[in-house]
């Protein structure tokens, strides 16, 4: 049996298979109501065994439908399909698929729910199944909530092994041979003399098969690339200058645009002068957009300069303008009127604080910005049919719902490309900076248009994490947290974002309590309350959302009550904790920092604990107070997400977490003066560089039932213990970010 | 003007004062370097003049007076240069954005010095931003890109 050569060219609609939420789908459900995505766009020669695999006589191309945003989502994908399709990743084209329903989140939508994830009652799994159904009959094809892993793990394992089956299938076919003598190995199915049929070669075959639905996944024993040290699919275009960002994309006849709008947020543009800009060389249009002007021109920065030549006549912003003002909303929220939830309320709170000598404290983070390196880019294309989107988004069946409203076109008419995002932190989950690109093409048709934003544009337009405030009081009872009271009182998040994009938000929201409400201890007397501030400028999710600061405020407030009943900190919490892979992580980090000895003189140690998206993380910081100020010297952490797929990524992902924790902890907030964001650019707002990276060692526990993502959970415990490692070096407790504010850091 | 980029003499057309940046990517169609904040803050536009670091965004076309080199001249897919060769080693890149600038920072700056202590690392790479964190493993393949570069 040599290989097969007969590919025909003609169109190869095989039909496909999907396992969704634990239910297989029968090809022809996807034929009737033409919800197989890959199916309308299929070229000559290709076949689509399922929506996640392609295969033609050039190669296979796996569909990776979840953003990479830089936590290496693609690459993770990818793994879990050629884990079951048995092929080297790395031979394989990664495309991210079309917008499609078909590709909806199952998981994320159980985050806005008041379900703990270490609950398992019948009310819980109720919840998540909700959520399930929620993604999938609303199509929620969107990246986030560390979702990818826990969401996909399943589907793309099993759409791997369907694909591998009917290859199979095809190649019974073809040698009259029974299942049990083949097997496959490296894109090839191998007979039992040793010979090979190429997957590629099988292609046309298969095509013709009805996609084998019965399969069984394969025992983690026999993976090959699953929870072994991956090698990222992009790790070589990320390296060599070659990976293609959507600032990258060029298409023939291409113009380059930038946009101005108002910087005081939610304000007009009354009018505007663009006589100098037009005069200016290669300036080809200055077009009024929603909010501003945009400029058109043949070159980025030719179109940079002309927009700052535009005098603009901006109108005042609608909402409370200083951050001092701000705060203050955020202090009058605390009231019984803008309650918001109630999430956790054990013992009898009011009474335990009654009488008692109460530890009170009170914790205030800041609005800040996700500035992912890639400045907000988009190149858009429009024609009278159709209009093309090449960007990195999150959330491409919003954009594309959101450009038909806009365009009055059919949304099967737009066609967004996702590309790798230099980076997100969450703010592609807003397409503003796509609206106003195809606003251009509006007034531009037929025309390519790179549209760039300035790096001071995309400052002062974000859609922050929020500011909040806690207010915190306990009791200490015989030595040991007998009550203790959370109240956070900040705007939300899922309201001001879910109104962008068109949903109603009902119900408390959970972001203001995450990483709180749901703290596997067993406190006698503990409450955690919600408050809602009214809607003030736009936010929106930033990584681990409210967990990031909300994680500062229990634990900070945590170490305080263990240093006022005089215990230790990991003691108490493991004392309290009820959750043992939670006491895991906790014995763990405690272990590798060899917690409780000597660390010298003005040196200090913190501990902080946040299960946030279902993973536990402990951190222990240590810091030195050196004349120069505060120095972080080592960072422990230990993190358990149920299996760790990928040891290199999971370590990349946990380091990036506590540095992005760590440095907006230290340097970064967003303020406001009369509406306008006053951080412009990175020089206002450094983050973390690499002479305050302190060494960040990593530990994956794989204790937890379910398996979970990484890219967020590490954020939240890094503030809290960094001011807990201050507060032991000095003596001096510090309850506002960012902390530079009260001190100094080397 | 004239501007001699990874090998090759490219006439081009362009104001003296538009910075060097912008004529590799929109002019010259050479994307590997990187915008990412446009004043000398974050290092993404991170190419050679005459073997160099400089920030391209803040080098006038007009004051270009060498050779240059992008993260594309540098190495390819199929001939790295040791720097990149490490960067893979270690897998570095997270979103990868800031990496072009990192590669092109540290392959000028093991070039001066090929044999840095831990400090000066700290102090040659920290003009060059990375939003995704991936500084343990920039440091990391630092080092080992010099001792790669020694063994040569
Ligand atoms: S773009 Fe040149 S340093 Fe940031
Ligand atoms: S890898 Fe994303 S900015 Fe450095």
């Amino acid at each position: 049996m040599g290989r097969v050569k007969t590919i025909a060219r003609r169109s190869f609609l095989i039909g496909s298979a999907a396992i969704a939420g634990g239910v297989a789908f029968g090809t022809y459900l996807y034929k009737r109501d033409g919800t197989n995505p890959l199916l309308a766009d299929l070229k000559m020669g290709e076949t689509a065994i399922t929506p996640y695999v392609k295969i033609d006589a050039q190669g296979i191309t796996l569909i990776t439908p979840r953003a990479d945003v830089g936590q290496g989502a693609w690459s993770m994908q990818a793994h879990l399909i050629a884990e079951e399709l048995d092929i080297d990743p790395a031979t394989a084209t990664l495309i991210s698929g079309p917008a499609s329903a078909i590709y909806y989140n199952g998981v994320v939508g159980a985050e806005s729910m008041p379900i703990a994830a270490t609950s398992d009652t019948l009310l819980a799994r109720t919840g998540r199944g909700a959520a399930d159904v929620m993604g999938k009959l609303m199509g929620l094809h969107i990246t986030g909530g560390s979702s990818t892993v826990p969401d996909l793990y399943d589907r793309l394992r099993m759409a791997g092994a369907v694909a591998r089956e009917t290859l199979i299938r095809a190649a019974m076919q073809q040698t009259g041979l029974p299942r049990n003598q083949l097997k496959t190995e490296n894109g090839c199915v191998v007979l039992p003399d040793g010979l090979k049929i190429e997957y590629l070669d099988l292609a046309v075959l298969a095509a013709d098969i009805e996609p084998v639905q019965d399969v069984t996944l394969r025992d983690p024993s026999q993976w090959r690339y699953l929870t072994k040290p991956q090698k990222r699919t992009d790790i070589v275009a990320k390296s060599t200058g070659t990976q293609i960002y959507g600032i990258d994309m060029v298409m023939d006849g291409m113009v380059y645009a930038t946009t101005r709008t108002n910087p005081a947020l939610g304000g007009e543009l009354v009018g505007f002068d663009a006589e100098d800009a037009r005069k200016m060389r290669g300036v080809q249009a200055v077009l009024p957009i929603n909010g501003g002007v945009a400029v058109v021109a043949d070159n980025t920065w030719r179109a940079f300069q002309a927009a700052q030549a535009v005098t603009c006549d901006w109108g005042p912003s609608p909402y409370i303008g200083d951050t001092a003002d701000q705060f203050a909303a955020v202090a009058a929220s605390f009231s019984d009127d803008h309650q918001d939830s109630q999430f956790k309320d054990d013992g009898d709170v009011v009474a335990a604080l009654e009488g008692a000598d109460v530890i009170e404290a009170e914790y205030r983070i800041p609005y800040l910005a996700h500035a992912p390196l890639e400045p907000m880019s988009v190149v858009v294309k429009m024609t009278e049919t159709r209009l093309d989107i090449w960007t990195g988004t999150q959330i491409p069946r919003f954009v594309q719902a959101n450009m038909a409203k806009l365009t009055g076109m059919d949304a099967d008419n737009i066609h967004v490309h996702v590309l790798m995002s230099g980076g997100s932190f969450g703010r592609r989950l807003e397409d503003d900076y796509i609206g106003q690109a195809v606003e251009i093409a509006m007034q531009l048709p037929d025309t390519p248009i790179k549209m760039i934003w300035q790096r001071e544009e995309d400052f002062t337009h974000d859609f922050p994490r929020p500011l909040a405030m806690a207010r915190a009081k306990g009791i200490i009872k015989n030595g040991a947290v007998d009550a203790f009271d959370l109240a956070i009182a900040a705007p939300s998040v899922a309201e001001s974002s879910l109104a962008r994009l068109g949903q109603p938000a009902i119900g408390p929201d959970v972001a203001i309590v995450a990483g709180a409400w749901d703290q596997p201890f067993d406190i006698p007397n503990y409450r955690v309350t919600g408050f809602r501030t009214p809607a003030m400028v736009p936010i929106s999710s930033w990584r681990s959302v409210g967990a990031s600061g909300n994680g500062f405020m229990h634990e900070s407030f945590m170490d305080e009550m263990c240093h006022a009943a005089g215990v230790d900190p990991l003691a108490e919490r493991l004392r309290l904790c009820w959750h043992d892979p939670s006491r895991k992580v906790l014995e763990a980090v405690g272990e590798m920092s060899g917690w409780g000895s000597d660390l010298g003189p003005n040196r200090g140690r913190g501990l902080a604990f946040t299960l946030a998206f279902g993973v536990p993380v402990a951190e222990v910081i240590e810091v030195t107070n050196t004349d120069d100020g505060i120095r972080i010297d080592k960072v422990f952490v230990a993190a358990d997400v149920g299996r760790v797929l990928d040891p290199v990524n999971f370590e990349a992902q946990v380091q990036g977490g506590v540095i992005f924790g760590l440095g907006h902890a230290m340097n970064c907030e967003l303020t406001y003066k009369d509406g306008v964001a006053q951080q412009e650019n990175f020089h206002a707002y450094e983050g973390m560089r690499l002479y305050q990276t302190p060494e960040i060692i990593v530990r994956g526990l794989e204790n937890g039932e379910k398996l979970r993502g990484i890219g967020e959970p590490a954020v939240p415990p890094a503030a809290p213990a960094l001011a807990n490692a201050i507060f032991a070096a000095t003596g001096k407790r510090i309850r506002e970010l960012p902390l530079s504010k009260s001190i100094d850091f080397v | 003007m004239k501007l001699t980029v990874n090998g090759e003499t490219h006439e081009v057309d362009v104001e003296d004062d538009m910075p060097l940046l912008w004529v590799l990517r929109d002019e010259l169609g050479i994307t590997g370097p990187k915008y990412g904040c446009g004043i000398a803050q974050c290092g993404a536009c991170t190419v050679h003049m005459d073997g160099i670091a400089v920030r391209s965004c803040q080098l006038a076309a007009g004051d270009v007076s060498g050779d240059i080199t992008t993260i594309e001249g540098l190495g390819t897919p199929s001939a790295l240069h040791a720097v990149q060769e490490a960067w893979i080693d270690l897998q570095v890149a997270q979103c990868g954005y800031c990496q072009a600038g990192q590669i092109m920072q540290a392959a000028s700056f093991l070039d001066l010095n090929p044999d840095p202590t831990d400090a000066q690392i700290d102090a040659a790479m920290s003009g060059n931003l990375c939003r995704c964190g991936s500084y343990p493993r920039i440091r990391t393949a630092v080092k080992s890109a010099s001792s790669k570069l020694k063994r040569v």
